[in-house]
């Protein structure tokens, strides 16, 4: 498999401090870590594909690094994540699904063994294109306090032959949170659902 | 502080190939924006002397922000640029406000220096507009390979009564410059244009 080729690396931070209600004592950051790599499959049909995961893992686990450093250091801090891909067009959406295993490997592995499901989403799409990154509890994924969302994207990527990877962390829930449902205090922690 | 923010979010670009081409040390650009309530939405207002305020608050505010997410000493940092968009019920001359009298004297001071002109843009727009950052090296604004501009966007501002301030640094120009002018190593730094 060939090795992964970064152009550009991109980190996002956003702190929200209300959203028209009453200042949060602690405002909520949200993180996001893209890169921009080449699709080595891009251009041509490929069915041996599956091999590229594991070459992507260094490179997942190198974002979530960053992640954490850019929420303050601490693994701990980290409640929400979520992951995506934006295919360029000369690749196919498959090639974003390679993103599954090594970003979800990935996170789970700094975040001492989060038990949710990775949320996430991909397309296709030129240059520009933005992807909402869906954000969910990390040890529960029903937790409602903490579905939320993340919009990323890069003016000039994915160029045709390129792939976006996107790895998103949060630090709470949403700045309001107030339509009920399971509460992160309740979290059983075992199912990774509840 | 003057200034009621609602978001700050930042940014960091680097950038490791381009056209193929191995770009080492990458190139790297940081912003920081922050997302306030515009005093004067939906009504003129000849005095604009508090939005001068909330500018000169920002000034130090978004540079630290900027040059820390860089990692760098202030003085280290070799361009910079800053833009604002004004929610649809603001006036064009409320991000002059912000940008123009006194954002300047605090982005010079976290920068140690700053003796060029620092470009800015400036429009009006609703959520997920997009700002062009001009960038200009801070010392001497004919710096041939510095002339760039940074894209940014907050999907969810500015809202109609806010303002998205954001203000760019960067540790370096264009990933691969070979269009001549005047180079860094040739600058005097007395006049800020060469």
């Amino acid at each position: 498999m060939p090795e992964v080729q970064l152009r550009k690396r991109v980190i996002v931070v956003e702190e929200v401090f209300h959203e028209g209600g009453p200042v949060a004592a602690t405002p909520l950051r949200r993180a996001a870590a893209l890169a921009v790599i080449h699709n080595p499959f891009a251009g041509r049909y490929a069915e041996e594909i599956a091999g590229f995961m594991e070459d992507l893992k260094p490179l997942g686990l190198e974002m979530a690094r960053a992640l954490v450093v850019a929420l303050g250091g601490s693994a701990k801090i980290v409640e929400g994540y979520g992951k995506g891909a934006i295919v360029g067009q000369a690749g196919e959406l498959e090639h974003g699904a390679l993103w599954h295993v090594p970003g979800g490997y990935a996170m789970r592995e700094l975040l001492g063994g989060a038990k949710a499901i990775v949320p996430s989403t991909k397309k296709v799409g030129g240059p520009g294109t933005r992807l909402d990154v869906p954000i969910t509890h990390i040890n529960a994924s029903y937790v409602r306090s903490h579905f939320d969302s993340m919009e990323v994207g890069i003016a000039d990527a994915p160029r045709a032959d390129e792939i976006v990877l996107a790895l998103v962390m949060t630090t709470g829930p949403r700045v309001h949170a107030r339509v009920g449902g399971l509460k992160a205090a309740e979290i059983k922690g075992e199912d990774g659902l509840r | 502080m003057k200034s009621k923010i609602r978001k700050i979010v930042t940014f960091v670009e680097e950038t490791h190939s381009e056209m193929g081409q191995h770009v080492h040390p990458p190139t790297r650009r940081a912003a920081a924006a922050a997302v306030v309530e515009n005093p004067f939405a939906g009504k003129y207002e000849a005095d604009l002397t508090e939005l001068t305020e909330i500018g000169e608050e920002l000034g130090t505010l978004l540079t630290e922000r900027a040059v820390a997410a860089l990692g760098i000493p202030g003085p280290s940092a070799e361009s910079y640029g800053k833009a604002a968009a004004v929610g649809e019920n603001g006036e064009l001359e409320h991000a002059a406000a912000i940008l123009h009298p006194k954002l300047g004297t605090p982005v010079r001071k976290v920068l140690g220096k700053g003796a060029a002109l620092i470009p800015s843009s400036k429009k009006r727009g609703g959520p997920g507009v997009s700002l062009d950052i001009p960038l200009g090296h801070k010392d001497a604004a004919f710096v041939r390979s510095h002339f760039d501009g940074m894209e940014i966007r907050v999907n969810d501002a500015p809202r109609a009564n806010e303002i998205l301030v954001a203000i760019a640094v960067t540790d370096s120009g264009r990933p691969l410059p070979r269009v001549g002018g005047l180079t860094k190593d040739q600058i005097k730094g007395e006049d800020g244009l060469r």
